[in-house]
Parts: C-alpha cells; structure tokens; sequence
C-alpha cells in the first residue's frame, strides 16, 4: 500500500534564489528545494543532507547541468547530486531522496509522508 | 610436494620490500616463509628516522602491520638474532632454537662505525640508526646542555638536526676538512658550513678525536690530537656505516676486501642458496648505502627466486638531492671529478648563498657529475643530462647560471631522450608513456591509469604533464585547455571575451559563447572573472548563485555544515580592545577559537543564521572581512621590524599593513599570500609566499611566485632596493598580469613556470614594460583599488542579502539536528562521525 502523503507548504516564491537552492524543514526532516529559471520544470527538491558527509548542506551547493542532466554540487566533498533522480554521478549506488514539489499560487508545495496527527490536522 | 623454507635474517626495509615483492609472486605458493628480526619492532622506515624526534612514532613509520604477516602466512621472529649459519646443513642457530632452510636471504643491513677512540663505550656515547638508538639519545638528553655529532656527513647532520630538535647545543666534529666530505667539495662544504652555522649548529672541521674522558662542567670531555678539547654531555657518533656481515663472513661465505657479502647480477652469494640484499650486499666492489638501491636488489632477487633471471641488478645511481637542516643539496654522478680528463665549471654566488658546480666529459659533450648547495632548482635537468648521456648545449654553462646571467630555462619535454625516467616511483620513462599514447591513451588520465606515473609521491605530475601534452600535440592531438563541457575556452580567453565585450553576467556569458547552464566549474571561475573585472558585491543577485558555498556565505564551510570566521587583522597588528571583542564574540556564540598560521584569529562553530549576527558586531568594532573564503588575498604576514626589533631596517608591519590595505579583496585566480620581513633574517618567512618582501638598508628586495602547502617553492627574487613606490608599483603590475592571464585555480608559482620564458619574461613585461603594458595594469589596479567594500558590511546592512541567511526558510528557531557538539580542552567542537 503507497504510504499517504500530504502536500506540505514549505515556502513562498519569494524566498526562493534563481538559480540556486534554499532549506527548508518538513516532516521529513530538511529538504533542499532548487529554482532553476532557465529550464522546464524550473522547480526540484531533494534532501538536503549530503550522504558522503552526513550534513545538511546540499542547498548551498552549486546548480548546472553535466551532459544535460541537472545537477547540484556539494559544497563539502564536490559530488554531484542529479536534482532528477537523487543519483550521485560518481558513484550511482548513493542516491538521496527526491520528493515531488509544485507551484501552488504563490506557494511551494512538497509530497511528504502523512503522519497521523497532521493528516488530521491537513 | 612438502614446502620448502625460504628464511629471511632481517626485518628492515629492504628485507620488508622483498618479503612484499615475494609473496605476491607464484613462487610464494611453493615455501614457507620465517623472517627474524634482531630489533623488536616490525620493519620500519628508517630513510625517515628522525621523524621519530618530531613526534612520529613506530605506528607512523611502520612499513607494514602485523594482519600483513599473519595473512600470508609468513612466521616471524622479532627481537631474535640468528647467531650462527650452518650451510653444510643448511641450518642457522638463535638462541631459542635452530631452524633448517633451502633457500637463505640476508638483509642484515649495516652498523654504525664507531671509531676506535679510547673511552667510547662510555655511557652517553651513543649511535644513530635505530628507534633504540633514538630512544637512547632521547634519554641522554635529559639534564644535558651540549650534545656532539662525530661525523660531518648526510646522517652526522642530520643527527645533529635532532639533537637541535631536543633543545641541544649542538656541535659537529668532523675529520676531514669539509662537511660531506664525499658529496661536496671545498666551495660548496663551505658554504653549507656557512650556512649550518648560521642557523645554530657550531662546526668543527680537521679534528681527530684522540680520547673521551669526564669532563669538568659537562659529562664528557673530548681531546682532539691539536691539543684543543670539547666538553660535551653527550657523543653520537656517525663516521659512517659497515655492512653487517658477520654472520656470512662467519659461516665462510666470499666477502669483500672492506667488508660487505659479495653477490652477482642476480643477488645471489658465493653459496647458490644463500642470497643478500640491500646494505649488507657487495656488488662489483661496490655498497649500496640507499634505499632505492636495495628496493631493485630485491625485486631482482623475488624474480630470480621465480625462475626469472632476465632481471638484473646492474648497479644504482647514487645521486641525492635532500634538505639538510632547511638547506637545499645535491649531488650527482662523478660530483668529484674522478673521470680522467673531466673538466669543471663553477658558479659561486656568496651573497645569495649557491653553489653550483659540474663535471663535464673532455670533449665537453656530456654531463658526468654535479655539485648543488644553497638551491636544488636545477637538479632535474642536470640529472637528466647526467643519466641519459643527453648532449650539453654549446656554452653548458648556462645551465647553472641564474636566468638572468643567460641561464638556460629547464630542458623541455622534447629534448629527453625515451628512456628518461618520468616518474622514479613506479619507474615509468618516457618510452612508456609514448607507448602508451600509441596504444590509444589520449589524455592525462588514462596515461595516468595505464603507466601508474604519478600516482606515488606526486613528485612527477608537472613534468608528466608536460611530457603527455607535448607528444599529443605531436601526433596531432588538439590538447583541450576547455573549461568544461560548457565553454569551449581557457580562463584567460574568457576573461578577454568579458573584457573586450563588456559582459557583466554569467547569463550573457553562456548563452552568447557558451553551451548548456554551467557548472561547479565555470560558474565559480566566471564569477572570479566578473569579479576582478567589474568588482562588483559577491552577493549581488546575478553573482550569487555562481559562487561556491564558502564566497556566497563569506565564511568558509567546515564538515558538519557551520562556518568558521575570520576577521582581517592587517600585518597581524591588533589592539587589545578589538582582541577582547574577539573573545568576548566568541564566548557568546560558544565558538571554538583557534590562532591562524596567517597571524590573525579564526572563530569555529558559526550556524548560517549567526553569522550576520556575528559580523554586526564584529563591524561595529571596527573589522572587516578577511577574505578566508576566497580566492584573493589572504593575509601580509610581518615581523615586527624596526619598531622594535633591534635587527629591524625598515617598518615591516608598516609596509604589511599597507599592502594588505591595498590588495585586500582582489579577486584572483587563487589565493594570494604576502609576508614582510624586517630584515635578511627573514622572521615572517617571506620567500614561502607569492609576494615576499624583505627589508634591506636602502628599500625593499621584492620575491614572487613561492608558496608553502602540498608543493612548496621558494620565491624568486625579482627586484632589489626598492623604494615603497617602486615597490608598490613592481606589485601592482605582478599581481594584475597574474590575474589577467593565470588560468583558474593557477597558483602564481605555477603560472610563472608556465609563461613562456619563465622568470626573465616576467621581470621584462613588469620592470621594463616590454608589452606596453605597465600603465594599464597599474591603472586597472588602482580602478579596484577604488571600488573597495567590505563585503559583510554591504551585507548585513541589507535586508534582503540577509535573507540569504536563513538555515531553514520556513523555521528559524529550527536548530540543525546533525550539529552535535562535545568539549575538548575547554571548547566546543563537533563530534566525528559516530561509529
Ligand atoms: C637516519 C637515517 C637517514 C637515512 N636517510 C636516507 C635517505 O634519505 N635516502 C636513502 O636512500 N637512504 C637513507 N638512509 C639509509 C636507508 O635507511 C638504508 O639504505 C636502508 O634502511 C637499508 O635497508 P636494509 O634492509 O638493507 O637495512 P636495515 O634497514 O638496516 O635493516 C637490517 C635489519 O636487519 C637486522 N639484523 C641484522 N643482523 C641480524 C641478525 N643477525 N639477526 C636478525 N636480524 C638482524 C637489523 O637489526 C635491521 O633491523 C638513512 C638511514 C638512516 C639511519
Ligand atoms: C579546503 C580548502 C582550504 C581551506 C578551507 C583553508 C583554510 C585556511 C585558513 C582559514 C587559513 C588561515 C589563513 C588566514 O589567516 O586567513 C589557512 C592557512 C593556510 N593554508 Fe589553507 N585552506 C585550504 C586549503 C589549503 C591548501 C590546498 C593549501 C596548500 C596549497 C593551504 C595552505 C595553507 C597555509 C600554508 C596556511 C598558512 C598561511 C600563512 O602562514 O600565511 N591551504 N588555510
Ligand atoms: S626579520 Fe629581522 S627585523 Fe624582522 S623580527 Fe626578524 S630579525 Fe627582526
Ligand atoms: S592541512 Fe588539511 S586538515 Fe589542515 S586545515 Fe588544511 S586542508 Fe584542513
Ligand atoms: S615520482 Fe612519480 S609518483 Fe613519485
């Protein structure tokens, strides 16, 4: 059975940086979400912890593409993460998790897990 | 088939490296191995012995661990000498027990001589060679004053070094009239006699130790055969080493006239099943006293016990280049002139302290030996003209003559011959890497993969560099200098391309002579660009998210994700005020605080959301940022100069102030380092740096291009005498060329290396404008000069670059859950990664 999940409010279009990530914290702990103007869909969110270092620092990594694939860079050890799939490009047996994220208005949505109390609450 | 038993009678380094060599070889299937060890501790490396003094221990040194062993089935024996060999039984004695063996390795290795001077098996005379050996001078040297090294060569001073290390008075006696009798001749032992005693350590040439007895105000008292005397607390003595061959010589084994177990080609004795290697060994009248030499006797032997005997061992190369007590020597070939009809040619500078001398054939063709003191910078070329038989150009003496003498820039990758040696570690030449090129390598990193060149100490990368380019581009390989798969330019094309067209943005940039949307690479190299050219705020918003973590944050990312912070404290210079401000910052945020090796305070521990905070108070005390971040300049270390300093010429903490005043900010290719120094005695040690300065009588001696780190270098000198203006300007014109065609993350030592013509092109385009560039370099310069702001005062006075800040978006009393903390001596650091 596919948890049930929630579309969460994490932030507003205005806290967002073109080209560049922001943190944010969810149910689920700290997600990094991307808004990359230049490219269709513009919007993507992955966990925000780096697997090679354990801390919480993808947001502030450096966006781009390599052979089309949208990627970010961790500021700490340089691996790049794809903002798609989660995979890491130099060693595709780490992956962070990706969630889906949308433009609700003028907020920014992300599909978390539902736990009990607020999917009562939502 | 029953095994048959391979022994081996030592564990040093050249017994370890054939043990390594043999077990991983087919043969290893058919024997047992026993090793004995006659010191306690497993086989360790002993070329770096005195690291033992500087805090290493027997782990560090180790060549291999225990689990080794153990796993391939090898029984070893330490602490237990062998006694005696029997090889009509093929037997040998220790006393616990005897052991029979079909095949027999020595790796004795050698002894210490200690000459026969009346009263040297007193206590507190001692030897150099082994961890007990050091323990022992470690011991001694409690409640001693003054210790003395018997023996002037490459281990006597490097004893002498370590009795300096423990807070010795140290003395050197030596016998013949010039230190490193063997290596040196009279110009160049006197200028490292020169140069040792400057730094402290009293030499004594042409004295023969006749007696040891008490002494009066010290332990021990020397007598030497002028009647003059030494009292010391302490003897080591180093006058050379023996090959430890008693064993063999006992059991009748053919021995040398002076020693040593004499072998053939294949390392094997005058008995066929007993073998030496390393220093223990005799070949062709000849021992070994190096390590390299002993690795190759032992790869030949592990071949030979393998059925393979095409391997040969056919002699070393005894050349050495090393640092004795920070002075750079080097010795190559027939550095004495042995060759019947060999001539000499002599450079000698005794103000700045070189020496350089080579032995050249008759007929003046070829290179036979060479003698380096003061500087090392030419021993690479003159090795591989030594090794390779390469012909000397007509006037070969500008191959030591400094540059700006006509020297002759170093031998390029064309002009070695195949079978120069590229990368000794893995004994790659240059055939090989051709070879490889042919066999479908085209690029730096499959070479790499293919030959293993390089991936030992490193040592090789520039010159394997050069040599991997150089033969693409000869078979018609367009050798890329791209960026990245996005612009299809070096960096100084692109800054021209910025420059020429006036582009102010990372956008424009690609999409009018780029591909795709730019990567960890070019954006961050852009953004330098951009930077220098137009100096506009880091934070501005088309710059931010092209910067790397530590610039776009203006603080530089430690592990667990906080940043460290680094105030500017021009020269060093800080006034208690602002130093209580420090503290009193630091003591709020529970910052672990720690002094730089750049002068100045560097504050741990800081969360995103603190750091304007932070540097709100920081600013209204009166700081700025110290660039830590960046790829700009760091600090102008100084001493404290004149103003105090009773050596002092000229105000160095003045003149670092000024130039970190000036330069601060600068956008560069990479780091940028300075120092002052008040005078020649070089406090601030400014020659490490990219800019050195140091005080003279009349101005200023300006040096460029040397760096510390992985690689150092020295820096060269560029100008001499001149005044703050003059110097200034010389700056200005250095750095602006650097930041204008150094390709990204070039520091300017390996920039200057790679400008065609080297350092006598640098100092024609700066000191006489030979593009007809100076004035708009200098103008360029004043232009940032200008336009200066500290980049956290903009910052924190602008409410939406604070946005920026926030660790959470959505939840700013959030804490960061994987910042753990613990204490360690009274502060607050992370906890490393739980296990
Ligand atoms: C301070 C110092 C600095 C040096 N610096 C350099 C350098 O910069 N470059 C360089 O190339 N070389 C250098 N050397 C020389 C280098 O260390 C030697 O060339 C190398 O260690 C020789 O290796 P080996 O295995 O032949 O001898 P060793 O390493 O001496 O090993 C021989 C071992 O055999 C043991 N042994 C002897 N007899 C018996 C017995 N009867 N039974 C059991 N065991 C026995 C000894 O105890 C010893 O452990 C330096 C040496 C010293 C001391
Ligand atoms: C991960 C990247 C690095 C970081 C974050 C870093 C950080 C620092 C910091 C904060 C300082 C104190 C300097 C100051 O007071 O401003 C420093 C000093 C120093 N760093 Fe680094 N560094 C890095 C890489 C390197 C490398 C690669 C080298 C060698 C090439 C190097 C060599 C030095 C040296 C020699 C000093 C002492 C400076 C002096 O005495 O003037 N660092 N470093
Ligand atoms: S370099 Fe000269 S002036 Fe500066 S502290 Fe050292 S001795 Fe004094
Ligand atoms: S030497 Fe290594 S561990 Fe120390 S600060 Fe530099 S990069 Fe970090
Ligand atoms: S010489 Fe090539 S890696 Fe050491």
């Amino acid at each position: 059975m596919k948890p049930r999940t929630r579309w969460e409010a994490v932030c507003t279009v205005d806290d967002l940086v073109p080209e560049s990530g922001i943190a944010v914290w969810t149910e689920e702990g700290p997600v990094a979400v991307f808004y990359l103007p230049h490219r269709l869909p513009a919007l993507f969110a992955i966990s925000h912890t780096d697997p090679f270092s354990g801390a919480n620092v993808l947001a502030r990594g450096i966006t781009g593409d390599l052979k089309g694939e949208p990627v970010v860079a961790s500021p700490l050890y340089k691996q790049h993460f794809s903002l798609r799939t989660g995979i890491c490009l130099e060693d595709d047996t780490v992956r962070v998790k990706t969630y889906p994220v949308l433009l609700d208005g003028n907020q920014i949505r992300l599909e978390v897990r539902a736990n009990q109390q607020t999917s009562i609450a939502a | 088939m029953s095994k048959k038993t391979l022994i081996v009678i030592g564990n040093g380094m050249v017994g370890h490296h054939f043990l390594e060599q043999f077990c991983a070889s087919p043969a290893a299937a058919d024997f047992e191995i026993i090793v004995f060890g006659e010191e306690k501790q497993l086989a360790y490396d002993r070329v770096h012995l005195s690291e033992y003094f500087g805090g290493s221990t027997h782990a560090d040194l180790a060549m291999g661990t225990l689990e080794w062993y153990t796993e391939q089935g090898i029984q070893l024996h330490l602490n237990e000498q062998v006694t005696g060999i029997n090889r009509e039984n093929r037997t040998l004695e220790t006393p616990r027990g005897s052991y029979r063996y079909d095949e027999l390795v020595l790796a004795t290795g050698s002894y210490p001589f200690v000459p026969p001077i009346e009263g040297n098996d007193r206590p507190h005379c001692l030897v150099y060679r082994t961890l007990d050996d050091l323990d022992a001078i470690r011991a001694s040297s409690e409640g001693a004053r003054a210790g003395v090294v018997v023996g002037g060569g490459l281990l006597g001073l490097e004893a002498a070094n370590a009795l300096k290390s423990l807070g010795l008075e140290a003395h050197v006696v030596e016998f013949a009239p010039r230190l490193m009798p063997v290596q040196l001749d009279a110009d160049g032992g006197a200028l490292l006699r020169h140069k040792i005693e400057e730094l402290g350590v009293q030499v004594h040439t042409e004295k023969a130790t006749t007696a040891i007895t008490e002494g009066e105000d010290a332990r021990l008292r020397m007598d030497f055969s002028d009647e003059s005397f030494l009292e010391t607390d302490l003897i080591v003595f180093s006058a050379g080493i023996r090959p430890q061959d008693a064993l063999a010589r006992a059991s009748g084994l053919e021995i040398g006239e002076r020693g040593g177990i004499v072998i053939n080609n294949h390392c094997t004795t005058s008995d066929p099943h007993v073998h030496a290697i390393g220093e223990c060994a005799l070949w062709e009248q000849k021992i070994f006293g190096l390590v390299a030499p002993g690795y190759t006797m032992a790869r030949t032997l592990s071949a030979a016990l393998n059925g393979d005997r095409e391997l040969a061992f056919t002699g070393a190369d005894m050349s050495t280049k090393l640092k004795l007590l920070g002075v750079d020597v080097g010795s190559i070939g027939d550095a004495h002139a042995q060759t019947p009809g060999a001539r000499n040619i002599r450079f000698n500078d005794e103000q700045a302290g070189h020496y350089r001398r080579m032995v050249i054939s008759e007929d003046g063709k070829t290179l036979l030996g060479a003698i380096l003191v003061g500087d090392n910078s030419h021993y690479d070329t003159l090795l591989q003209y030594a090794l390779n038989g390469i012909t000397l150009p007509e006037n070969p003496e500008t191959l030591i003559l400094p540059e700006s003498q006509g020297g002759a820039p170093a031998l390029g990758p064309d002009a070695l011959p195949e079978t120069a040696s590229i990368c000794s570690c893995h004994n790659v030449t240059k055939g090989d890497i051709c070879g490889a090129i042919d066999a479908g390598c085209s690029d730096l990193g499959s070479v790499k993969a293919e030959t293993k060149a390089s991936t030992g100490c490193g040592g090789c990368t520039a010159l394997l560099k050069n040599v991997v380019d150089s033969e693409l581009e000869k078979r018609g390989v367009e050798v890329s200098k791209d960026l990245c798969e996005h612009f299809p330019y070096s960096r100084q094309e692109l800054f021209h391309i910025v420059k020429v067209n006036g582009i102010r943005t990372f956008h424009t940039l690609i999409s009018q002579h780029g591909k795709g949307h730019g990567c960890d690479i070019c954006k961050p190299a852009v953004a330098s660009i951009l930077a220098t050219c137009w100096n506009e705020h880091i934070l501005a918003t088309d710059h931010v998210p092209l910067q790397d973590t530590n610039d776009t944050f203006m603080a530089n990312m430690q592990k667990n994700g906080t940043y460290s912070i680094v105030p500017r404290i021009p020269g060093g210079e800080i006034t208690p005020d602002k130093l209580i401000v420090l503290g009193e910052v630091a003591k709020e945020y529970d910052l672990y605080t720690k002094i730089t090796g750049g002068q100045r305070v560097d504050l741990f521990g800081a969360t995103l959301s603190q750091l304007p905070e932070i540097w709100e108070k920081l600013i209204a005390a009166g700081f700025e940022t110290g660039h830590a971040y960046g790829k700009s300049l760091r600090t102008v270390k100084s001493c404290v100069g004149n103003t105090w300093c009773r050596y002092g010429v000229q105000d160095s903490v003045g003149m670092a102030i000024r130039l970190e005043d000036r330069y601060k900010g600068l956008r560069a290719p990479h780091k940028v380092k300075m120092a002052v120094s008040g005078c020649t005695r070089e406090c601030a040690e400014a020659q490490s740096k990219d800019f050195g300065v140091i005080a003279t009588e009349n101005g200023w001696n300006l040096y460029v291009c040397g760096n510390g780190g992985m690689r150092p270098r020295h820096a060269d000198l560029f100008a001499t005498d001149l005044s703050d203006e003059e110097l200034i300007r010389t700056i200005d014109r250095v750095v602006m060329f650097y930041v204008r065609t150094a390709d990204r993350l070039q520091r300017t030592s390996v920039w200057m290396e790679n400008l065609e013509g080297g350092l006598e092109y640098l100092k024609q385009v700066v000191l006489e404008d030979s593009l007809g560039i100076g004035a708009e370099l200098e103008e360029h310069m004043e232009g940032i000069v200008g336009t200066y702001q500290c980049e956290w005062k903009t910052a924190v006075e602008d409410p939406e670059k604070r946005k920026r800040f926030r660790e959470f978006v959505n939840a700013p009393s959030q804490t960061d859950p994987v910042q753990e903390w613990t204490v360690e001596r009274g502060q607050r650091r992370p906890v490393l990664e739980s296990a």
